[in-house]
């Protein structure tokens, strides 16, 4: 796919709690193509962040040809990105990453989308695309307490939701391979995002289920496209670049659980 | 309109606008982005005889102004090169020069032999400056007895433009400088990366798997610049200086301390097109100060 610089003006930027914010962009040319599990690289304007910051695709727009960021204020780059206003510029490289893999058929596919923390962030973008192909996916979101789980209702407008919180103070207390739904009923693929011990729980679970599961990593990278070979992952083939062959990894193609 | 195009030993280059090693993939990583035939040369990513996996993750850390990684020369061997990717960027207007890195005086001369094969490859830079690697890489760059015997070991199997890229990490670059100009090398270039150190402090590990790692991006601009300019004052061969170049002015920096030629590195992550903004603003410097070429910049420094 081909990828793209873009500037692009900000629409809306909403703190959604302390940590969090949704930031809304919009081009002036229309947003090109972008597959869900795909990601972006944010240019940060400020004295001491060097490096773009690769963010996760949450949300595509297109009536309004604009872009969803969810961000976690972690550092003093994604700091400046919470503090944009309305109208400020932000120039983006997009579209990055391969995709999610989507069944070739609807029918009788029971998908189930885990996403902990900020990790959630594609799965509305990924819910939402299998939605709109005739897929009925489930979400498993999975946070500290009821505070950190974000976009509950954009979810609940794409299907089942399912939530467990560390706390206890929503869903079901605990971590999200602790939730009956995981044994109540039978899934045929999970996807999932999130803090890398929590993938590999689930990847666990799939594995012993015999559940396809594919994860998305976050692993620190600097250009984004290939070039500088900082991202890799160690895989059944060697060390590869998770910002042009991931984000997204069938687990069977990572070493986590031998 | 100045002339921009300027001349290292043989190679002739369209302008003195080069992408460095490790930064710029081999080319095709940018193509969406720019017309990489506009440029004067493509360093393509390192490459050594062997396949090599490369470190550990992490290998990267952003430090204030700039990075430091860790990769560790991750290639698939001079051979895969030469079958697999050789084809596919050869036949682009610009000069792709490879990389060429070793552990052993025999391996870089192996490596040196594969890529002497192919046509449309003029040039290599011999790497004896990688900071990464635990045998060979800096060991060489560091000693003027370990340079001398790399340099002169691949100038005897290497008969097209040989260029030498210098480690920082030395006492006295001038040294070593003078030493691969008595081997026979065409041309420098430098710098290669600052040996360099990140601790996590909440985990108190330290950052980058291999522990130290190298420097790179605006940060080490001005220690660069100090090198290029020691360098033109020891040598007589053509320098290709880089280190933090983010922008038309640093590249102009760097030539008026006395390089030839420029490569533009780490800046390629923040914007993939900046290289192409740099050969336009040299030109416009030039017609501004009255310089009919930018081979004129080169040591033009007031004192």
């Amino acid at each position: 796919m081909k990828k793209y610089i873009m500037d692009m003006k900000v629409t809306e930027n909403l703190r959604l709690h302390q940590n969090y914010c949704l930031l809304k962009l919009s081009p002036e040319e229309e947003l090109p193509e972008m597959l869900p599990g795909q990601f972006v690289e944010v240019k940060v304007d400020n004295a001491t962040t060097f490096l773009r910051r690769p963010i996760s695709i949450n949300y595509i727009d297109r009536s309004k040809n604009e872009l969803w960021l969810l961000i976690q204020i972690v550092g003093d780059g994604t700091l400046s990105l919470s503090n944009l206003k309305a109208d400020d510029v932000v120039n983006i490289i997009l579209p990055l990453g391969n995709s999610f893999t989507i069944p070739a058929e609807a029918n009788g596919q029971e998908l189930l989308l885990i996403g902990g923390g900020v990790g959630t962030a594609p799965m509305l973008y990924l819910g939402d695309f299998l939605k709109k192909l005739g897929f009925s996916p489930s979400f498993l979101l999975g946070a500290r307490s009821a505070k950190d789980v974000l976009q509950i209702a954009d979810f609940e407008a794409l299907g089942n939701v399912y939530i467990t919180t560390e706390d206890g103070s929503l869903g079901e207390k605990g971590y999200v391979t602790q939730h009956s739904v995981l044994k109540n009923k039978r899934f045929d693929r999970i996807y999932t995002c999130g803090p890398k011990p929590m993938m590999v729980a689930v990847a666990k679970v799939a594995s012993e289920a015999s559940i396809d599961c594919e994860v998305s990593l976050e692993n620190t990278m600097a250009c984004g496209i290939g070039a500088c070979l900082c991202c890799v992952e160690k895989t059944t083939d060697g060390h590869i670049c998770v910002c042009t062959e991931g984000p997204v990894f069938n687990i069977k193609k990572l070493t986590w659980l031998n | 309109m100045a002339e921009l195009n300027v001349n290292i030993g043989n190679l002739k280059l369209k302008n003195p606008v080069m992408t460095a090693s490790g930064t710029f993939g081999y080319g095709l990583e940018y193509t969406d982005f720019m017309d990489i035939n506009r440029l004067g040369g493509i360093f393509v990513k390192g490459t050594t005889i062997e396949h090599r996996e490369g470190n550990a993750y992490p290998r990267m850390a952003e430090t204030p102004a700039g990075m430091l990684n860790a990769v560790g020369l991750q290639n698939k061997g001079a051979r895969y090169f030469a079958e697999h990717i050789y084809p596919e960027i050869k036949d682009y207007d610009t000069h792709m020069i490879v990389n060429v890195s070793g552990s052993t005086i025999e391996s870089y001369i192996e490596c040196a032999e594969v890529i002497a094969q192919l046509d449309h490859v003029p040039a290599i830079e011999l790497n004896i400056s990688c900071p990464n690697v635990k045998e060979g890489g800096m060991a060489f760059g560091v000693t003027c007895q370990g340079a001398a015997d790399v340099v002169r070991a691949v100038r005897n199997v290497y008969p097209k433009t040989l260029i030498v890229k210098l480690s920082p990490n030395v006492t006295d670059i001038t040294e070593i400088a003078r030493t691969v100009e008595a081997e026979g090398a065409d041309a420098v270039s430098l710098i290669n990366t600052m040996l360099g150190m990140a601790i996590d402090v909440e985990k108190r590990r330290p950052v980058l798997s291999t522990i130290t790692g190298g420097l790179s991006g605006p940060c080490v601009k001005p220690i660069a610049v100090r090198m290029v300019w020691q360098t033109y004052n020891a040598i007589k061969i053509p320098i290709i200086g880089m280190g933090g170049i983010s922008n038309w002015k640093d590249a102009v920096e760097f030539m008026l301390a006395g390089s030839t030629a420029i490569q533009i590195g780490t800046y390629n992550f923040i914007d993939p097109a900046v290289s192409l903004k740099v050969i336009d603003g040299i030109n416009e410097y030039c017609d501004r100060h009255g310089f009919k070429s930018a081979s004129e910049l080169t040591g033009a420094m007031m004192k």
